[in-house]
């Protein structure tokens, strides 16, 4: 009988993400606001039966009374954490909010499926950093400063990073992570976000050559820390976000290229010069004939991958456990098994949703400072997102970085809702401008039809 | 702009994944390693192993009290093939798991059966194994240990594949103690046929015959006159028996297999490029398919003495072949240069059969050129004409091949008994046939006779 619920309850997981990802394109559509309106509200209803369906598949298997316990606190988190959006911010963007919520909770039931005690610790530090985020968005409207303080977001980020590379721990290879107080903090995750800042502020105020070359040396510095820490993902991810800010700064397809050129040649001397590049390689171009060493994960995510197939085996019906590190850089391996690929798809669109909303929010700034921060975290969530699934689908080689808002891990979490709200914060000072300007004439001259078929332009909400 | 390149990489991704489900996700899943395979028991009845005519080789019986038994109706004559399913696993048992261990079950079937609590019934595995020429080359090769193979050339069906000493895989796991124990030599669960490493002897002339084409376009102008021996720096090398052959052009030598006239074709030949030569044939290499092989050895280098170059040359020395290697070689040869990928599982199918997956014959690639290819037909034809396999000769179909005896033990004269040859009759797809006998003297005397009976079965 416990069998057949799980059996039941993975097909109606995949048909209710579908929809749910469905709504996220189509509140996009040129509808009536009344109209976006149901559809948000049904997204929201669409998220509180994924979540019971879920932990009732949870409670039935393990019969265990604190995760119905566990259930109902995620409940009220989820219930405060959208009304106190509703009621404080009424004109935020309702998509992210009810993505956020949806990412948090695909997280909190994978993890309690995997382990319990992470799953508790997670929700712990998701419901602290839920606070914090909710104080971000009247930050971002109330202080005006963010854009002066240029040099202090360099200074901190090449201190924090530097101090992580000579005396971090090392985890998986990598000096990433310091302990302070049994707390173990990822500084490069906040750095990030102070990086995207930094450089926003320099493209502020001028885009002449000079400040090009100055914004790029320090930006180089920060990506040669984090080569020799060996946080190769890190790397990657301040690089790309980097050459995405100066194309949209400056508009020069030379930078660009001269940027591509820069980061592939860097790449093949990283190939030759660090062994840890090359076992990776190594273990994405043939995982099995190395399976005894370096290709060990890899294979058991694509044991993992594969043996769900596309409608997933069912909670607790597969052995996500064999994948090291599965709860961090390989949890969408987990959440692929179990639940299926079809639903590990509908996750990535709704990522895409995210990163294509941080985006359009971007374009339709008009304070340059904001845009460019819209745009450089949007790239960073976007490219990360793209980082940790490419690396478990060995589509691209393994890079060791988390899936934001799903991954078990304190900082990366805190980080990343960090950025939720300052994204939602540049969104309601754009549709503060937008009612005050009466611009919809030109959002709707912008308005483009993206290849996937869907529409992605943002319209006004409000 | 960076919005599209981002789409466009989602994109990329997400039909990567679509691509992964569908296409690539089947080696993976099916692998040994993987051990999320074995938890499908619990829900499935393991499917049936069947031949190409409808013949069960292995099944699940389920008694009244719902205990499972994995029963071989044949007992050891397919016992390397399909292999075994408890104290591990092995063959056919081990590589389709996955598929065998799957319902594909009508769905409303399934969801009845998982109401009442009840297992569905797995995929059954349909292989290319032909019941008749499994039986007929199991006969043919007697009591002695060794192997035999047959596939089609033209398809790379695996149509029966023997290996001795054998086991029983109904009573394995009584009889495990005993077969895995430090007294026991015999090594039964070495499926022979493609794990055995064997000097090739004779049969390794037509890789020789073949790189001395090559060098010498004027081949047909060949000739050595035999007088039973030949000694280079006081090596020598006698022809089997110490039979004299008189002046032999090449095709007579093939034909007669002349140890003299080969060694003296080894002392001749370029080491670097038969070196080469024996890489493309797969030498030192993971042969093309899913059977468990050992890789083939060639060592013959620059620095090699002449001796050994004599000895290489007919097939001694430090060579060693798998028997499944030979026969790939062979039905390259055969098939106008074009190896087809060996397999031996042609489709799967749910209980009521209906096909669930049909694997599809796939060029692996052209080992040598079409014109190479004729060649050596020729010269295999001569053998059976008026050579060393002329017992073949005169039957319905034409055959063509070549022996070898292959000495293992340099002191007693011992050797390994080679035949590796096809046939062709119009009527029918050509099939190739490898046989190795162990220490059962020339290839002329058992392997021959025995490659005859497989044939014989075949064209009946």
């Amino acid at each position: 009988m416990v069998h057949l619920i799980v059996e039941l309850s993975k097909y109606a997981l995949i048909i209710l993400f579908s929809v749910y990802t469905y709504e996220c394109f189509a509140v996009f559509r040129n509808i009536s606001e009344r109209k976006q309106e149901k559809k948000f509200k049904r997204q929201a209803r669409i998220l509180y039966v994924i979540h019971f369906t879920a932990y009732l598949v949870i409670f039935a298997v393990t019969e265990d009374a604190y995760t119905f316990i566990f259930y109902l606190a995620q409940i009220i988190l989820l219930v405060v954490v959208r009304n106190v959006y509703k009621l404080c911010y009424p004109t935020a963007s309702r998509l992210l909010v009810n993505n956020m919520c949806m990412l948090m909770i695909i997280g909190f039931i994978i993890l309690t499926r995997l382990n319990f005690g992470h799953a508790i610790k997670q929700f712990a530090i998701a419901a602290v950093s839920c606070v914090i985020s909710l104080v971000i968005p009247v930050m971002i409207r109330r202080m005006g400063f963010f854009r002066n303080l240029t040099w202090i977001y360099a200074a901190i980020g090449i201190v924090e990073l530097g101090i992580v590379c000579i005396a971090g721990s090392t985890s998986y290879g990598a000096k990433i992570s310091f302990t302070i107080a049994g707390i173990t903090v990822q500084p490069s995750e906040f750095i990030k976000i102070l990086f995207v800042f930094f450089v926003a502020a320099m493209y502020h105020k001028s885009t002449e050559f000079r400040q090009v070359i100055i914004t790029t040396l320090i930006a180089a510095l920060h990506v040669l820390i984090l080569v020799l820490s060996r946080d190769l993902g890190g790397a990657l991810i301040f690089f790309v976000a980097y050459m995405a800010m100066l194309y949209v700064a400056t508009r020069k397809p030379l930078y660009f290229a001269g940027g591509l050129l820069a980061g592939s040649v860097a790449a093949v001397i990283a190939y030759k010069l660090f062994n840890h590049v090359r076992v990776r390689v190594v273990a994405w171009k043939t995982p099995l004939k190395v399976i005894d060493k370096e290709g060990y994960q890899i294979c058991q995510s694509l044991f993992a991958i594969g043996t769900g197939s596309f409608f997933g085996l069912g909670l607790y019906q597969g052995m996500p456990n064999k994948i090291p590190v599965v709860e961090q850089d390989f949890i969408f391996a987990a959440i692929s098994e179990e639940l299926g690929g079809m639903f590990a798809l509908c996750l990535i669109l709704v990522c895409v949703s995210c990163f294509l909303m941080f985006l359009n929010i971007a374009m339709q700034l008009k304070d340059s400072f904001y845009k460019l921060v819209a745009l450089g975290l949007g790239t960073i969530y976007g490219f990360q997102v793209f980082l940790t699934i490419g690396g478990v689908t060995k589509f691209i080689p393994s890079t060791g970085v988390t899936l934001p808002l799903v991954s078990y891990g304190g900082s990366s979490m805190l980080s990343t809702l960090i950025i939720f709200g300052i994204i939602q914060g540049l969104y309601i000072l754009r549709e503060d401008e937008g009612v005050s300007h009466n611009e919809k004439g030109e959002y709707k001259s912008a308005k483009k039809k993206a290849k996937s078929g869907f529409e992605t332009e943002v319209r006004d909400l409000s | 702009m960076i919005t599209y390149l981002f789409l466009a990489i989602f994109i990329c991704l997400m039909g990567y994944m679509v691509y992964f489900q569908t296409v690539k996700s089947e080696d993976f899943i099916n692998s040994p390693y993987n051990s999320r395979q074995d938890t499908f028991a619990d829900r499935v009845v393991r499917g049936k192993i069947m031949s190409a005519d409808g013949k069960v080789l292995a099944e699940t019986v389920v008694d009244a009290a719902g205990n499972e038994t994995r029963k071989y109706p044949y007992g050891n004559m397919y016992a390397h093939v399909v292999g075994f399913s408890t104290n591990g696993k092995s063959g056919i048992e081990s590589n389709m798991n996955f598929n065998l261990l799957r319902s594909h079950s009508f769905v409303l079937e399934r969801m009845f059966n998982e109401i009442k609590d009840e297992k569905s019934m797995g995929d059954n595995v349909v292989t290319t194994l032909d019941s008749t020429l499994q039986e007929a080359a199991y006969q043919a090769l007697g009591n002695y240990d060794g192997a035999v193979v047959v596939m089609e050339p033209s398809t790379g069906k695996v149509l029966a594949m023997v290996s001795k000493p054998d086991f029983d895989p109904n009573t394995i796991a009584a009889d495990w103690d005993s077969i895995i124990s430090e007294d026991n030599n015999n090594s039964v669960l070495l499926n022979r046929a493609t794990q055995g490493l064997y000097p090739p002897g004779s049969t390794f002339k037509i890789i020789t015959t073949l790189e001395y084409i090559r060098e010498n376009p004027d081949y047909e102008n060949y000739s050595y006159s035999c007088n039973g021996s030949i000694t280079e720096n006081d090596f020598t090398i006698h022809c089997y028996n110490n039979a004299v052959h008189g002046t032999q052009d090449l095709k007579q030598s093939f034909a007669n297999s002349c140890n003299s006239s080969y060694a003296n074709i080894g002392l001749s030949l370029d080491t670097d490029s038969l070196s080469d030569l024996c890489s493309d044939l797969m030498f030192d290499k993971t042969l093309p398919g899913n059977f468990e092989t050992s890789k083939s050895q060639f060592k013959l280098t620059d620095e090699s003495p002449e001796s050994m170059k004599m000895q290489t040359a007919i097939g001694q020395g430090e060579t060693l072949v798998t028997p499944l290697h030979m026969l790939l070689i062979t039905s390259a040869i055969a098939n106008d240069g074009i190896l087809m990928k060996p397999y031996v599982v042609d489709h799967t199918e749910n209980e009521n059969g209906i096909e669930v997956k049909k694997y599809e014959p796939a060029a692996s690639k052209q080992l040598l050129s079409e014109k190479e290819a004729k060649t050596m037909q020729e010269f295999m034809a001569g053998v059976v004409a008026d050579g060393t396999a002329s017992k073949l000769n005169g039957q319905s179909y034409t055959a063509y091949g070549k022996t070898g005896s292959a000495e293992f033990n340099n002191n007693k004269g011992e050797s390994h008994s080679w035949f590796v040859g096809y046939a062709h009759r119009e009527d029918k797809e050509d099939i190739a046939v490898v046989v190795i006998a162990e220490g059962a003297g020339a290839g002329s005397t058992v392997a021959v006779p025995a490659a005859k009976q497989v044939f014989d079965a075949y064209y009946r």
